[in-house]
């Protein structure tokens, strides 16, 4: 994955299409993607970018299990961009949907709009703030999505991101220094793959063509750049 | 002022003073202290928008019976129609700016708007809207201004600032007004239809939410609004205008046959949403519906949203109302009240069902809570504080502005 990548950041941005397949069969449900972007993009509480779902079928003792873990598909027909008032949500020449902090309005109008639930809004909430005397400064640590140091101040919810909807950028900031997501890199049964999709080469490519591999509510045509391989 | 302005005014001044320091809070905190969530993202402040600019639309199109089609029996109260349409757009105004994350940055709508959000189109057509409607009660009141200004005291004064120095009550002016009028609320019917549709559609194109993602709701949206807005237009004819009663009992009555046709139509409109979801039990057409109808806030839809906003009325109109004009302000004043459940449930059953199954339990932390919302204080204090302000304007408007066309010649 890692030459994969290498790969694809020598091509013109255009000509990259950031795409990530899950493998169902791999994943325990550990949640350790989860807490990998949460640590990676310093996510205060109630702001998700990554998800497990747990769903339980049967009725004991023949019950069964499936874990969809969920980062933001980064459609190619995004309904969340399509809504947005003020452009401030868009899609990038490398297929990845970004929000600029800077426009947002806070209108969470994407949020409505997507049908995955992949987008949450800043409430302004910390870990320690109002629960210890002094917030704690590894809760106030900037983050450094999209390459920039972006910084919460607790009690200014003029300042943001505080007061805009937020989602996962498949870790733009790392992928551009040459690192993989933060929930690939931490993946322990390597059930994520990710890569290039224009890359016929690459193996996320490849997976993506696999006949086990489906796209989530595909029949509303937002064609996500996130395949699960059942 | 009339007594019944000066109980409006003191109700609103109370409002206001109950919603401060949910207010306050509001703008000191942000989204903090909000019952609603990242799952449920909209909720009573949204509903409470959508509710007033209803109201707004509605009003605004039952005066075009006057103004465009030249409907003598509701001449009195076209003046009345018009400024209930002003107050509750700038009330809605209010409430969907108080909703926004970053209200500040609200201009960025007009400097580099998303021209494929129909957000950003029913913002545009608002401030046409806004313009347009403060422009035709300025010419259909310029005569009274005048007359008005001849006099001495505050009122005179007012008056004569707001002539604007166009004194001139000439045949010709005059004409040249009415036709003025008349071009404003033709181009007005277009306007109300396409901002209200438009905000109708805001929902309606949202494919990630199947309650909403159906052609009948703008359309909804509209008889609604007609419903609604002539509702609160009945009410304010009936109760609070001093006399009303009495003085307009024909408009009053003759407002109540609109009103009863109107919610019949969006009775039915309702009961197919209802029942076509019912019937196929795909979860998330389902979800919604079920919720609305048997979940905890059972009684928004049964007592407040049917009950109150349409069959309530439609059964007082049709039996003791078709003759009085004080049933008919009753049902009235129930129906305007009752719309808020209408409104509710359209907004929050949208977000009933789970995006994806199971998304709910995957997760626990504040501000992340699937299928329960109950607004905090900070909402229903910024929630009161905004109908407190509505409420001090009309009260104002009742006050100051020439309202009733007869007061001009007196």
């Amino acid at each position: 994955m890692y030459e994969d990548l290498q790969r694809a950041l020598k091509k013109p941005i255009h000509q990259r299409h950031w795409g990530m397949v899950i493998d169902t069969r791999k994943c325990v449900g550990c949640n350790a993607c989860t807490i990998a972007c949460k640590a990676e993009n310093k996510l205060p509480p109630g702001v998700v970018y990554n998800v497990v779902i747990d769903e339980e079928f049967g009725t004991y003792p023949n019950v069964a299990r499936r874990f969809i873990s969920r980062p933001c598909l980064q459609c190619q027909n995004p309904p969340c961009v399509r809504v947005c008032p003020v452009r401030a949500t868009y899609k990038r020449a490398d297929g990845i949907v970004v929000v600029d902090y800077d426009d947002c309005i806070g209108c969470r109008y994407c949020i409505s709009a997507c049908p995955y639930g992949a987008r949450s809004f800043d409430f302004g909430t910390f870990y320690t703030a109002g629960q210890t005397p002094e917030v704690a400064p590894w809760d106030v640590m900037p983050s450094f999505e999209y390459g920039e140091e972006v910084q919460r101040e607790p009690g200014n919810p003029w300042r943001s991101p505080i007061g805009n909807a937020r989602k996962c950028h498949f870790c733009i900031h790392r992928l551009e220094k040459g690192m993989l997501p933060a929930c690939v890199t931490t993946c322990i049964g390597q059930a994520r793959i990710f890569g290039d999709l224009n890359d016929p080469e690459s193996l996320v490519a490849q997976m993506a063509a696999s006949p086990r591999a489906i796209r989530l509510k595909e029949e509303l045509g937002t064609e996500p750049s996130v395949y699960y391989l059942l | 002022m009339g007594k019944r302005a000066l109980v409006i005014a003191i109700a609103g001044g109370i409002l206001l003073a109950i919603g401060l320091p949910g207010l306050i809070n509001r703008l000191t905190q942000g989204m903090l202290n909000v019952g609603w969530s990242t799952p449920i993202p909209w909720a009573m402040w949204l509903a409470f928008y959508i509710y007033f600019i209803g109201l707004s639309a509605g009003a605004f199109l039952i005066s075009s019976l006057v103004y465009v089609f030249g409907m003598k029996r509701f001449e009195r109260i076209g003046r009345l129609a018009l400024f209930i349409a002003l107050v509750s757009l700038l009330t809605a105004l209010l409430f969907v700016w108080l909703d926004l994350g970053h209200m500040e940055r609200f201009f960025f709508v007009f400097l580099h708007p998303g021209i494929t959000s129909p957000l950003a189109w029913i913002v545009w057509l608002y401030t046409l809207y806004l313009i347009l409607l403060t422009a035709e009660i300025w010419f259909v009141m310029r005569p009274s201004f005048v007359h008005g200004a001849e006099g001495r005291g505050g009122k005179a004064r007012l008056y004569r600032l707001l002539t604007f120095g166009v004194r001139d009550l000439s045949p010709r002016a005059m004409e040249r007004d009415r036709k003025v009028v008349w071009v404003l609320a033709t181009i007005g019917i277009p306007l109300a239809i396409a901002f209200h549709g438009g905000t109708g559609a805001v929902f309606a194109v949202t494919i990630a939410r199947a309650y909403w993602y159906s052609g009948l709701f703008p359309i909804m949206f509209l008889v609604s609004a007609l419903a609604s807005g002539g509702a609160l237009l009945t009410t304010v004819v009936a109760f609070i205008v001093p006399n009303g009663l009495g003085e307009y009992q024909e408009e009053v009555i003759g407002l109540g046959r609109l009103l009863a046709l109107l919610l019949f139509v969006d009775f039915l409109m309702e009961i197919a949403e209802i029942l076509v979801s019912l019937y196929g039990t795909v979860p998330a057409h389902f979800i919604p519906i079920y919720e609305q109808l048997f979940g905890p806030n059972w009684w928004i839809f049964w007592i407040l949203g049917m009950g109150m906003g349409l069959v309530g009325p439609m059964l007082i109109l049709t039996f003791p109302g078709r003759k009085s004009a004080f049933w008919t302000g009753v049902a009235a004043l129930i129906a305007t009240i009752g719309f808020i459940g209408i409104r509710w449930n359209i907004v929050l059953p949208g977000f009933a069902a789970e995006e994806l199954p199971g998304i709910g339990r995957a997760f626990m932390e504040p501000h992340w809570v699937y299928r329960f919302y109950s607004p905090t204080w900070v909402e229903w204090g910024v929630t009161f504080f905004c109908i407190g302000i509505g409420a001090l304007i009309l009260a104002l408007g009742l006050w100051l502005l020439p309202l009733r066309a007869e007061e001009a010649r007196a």
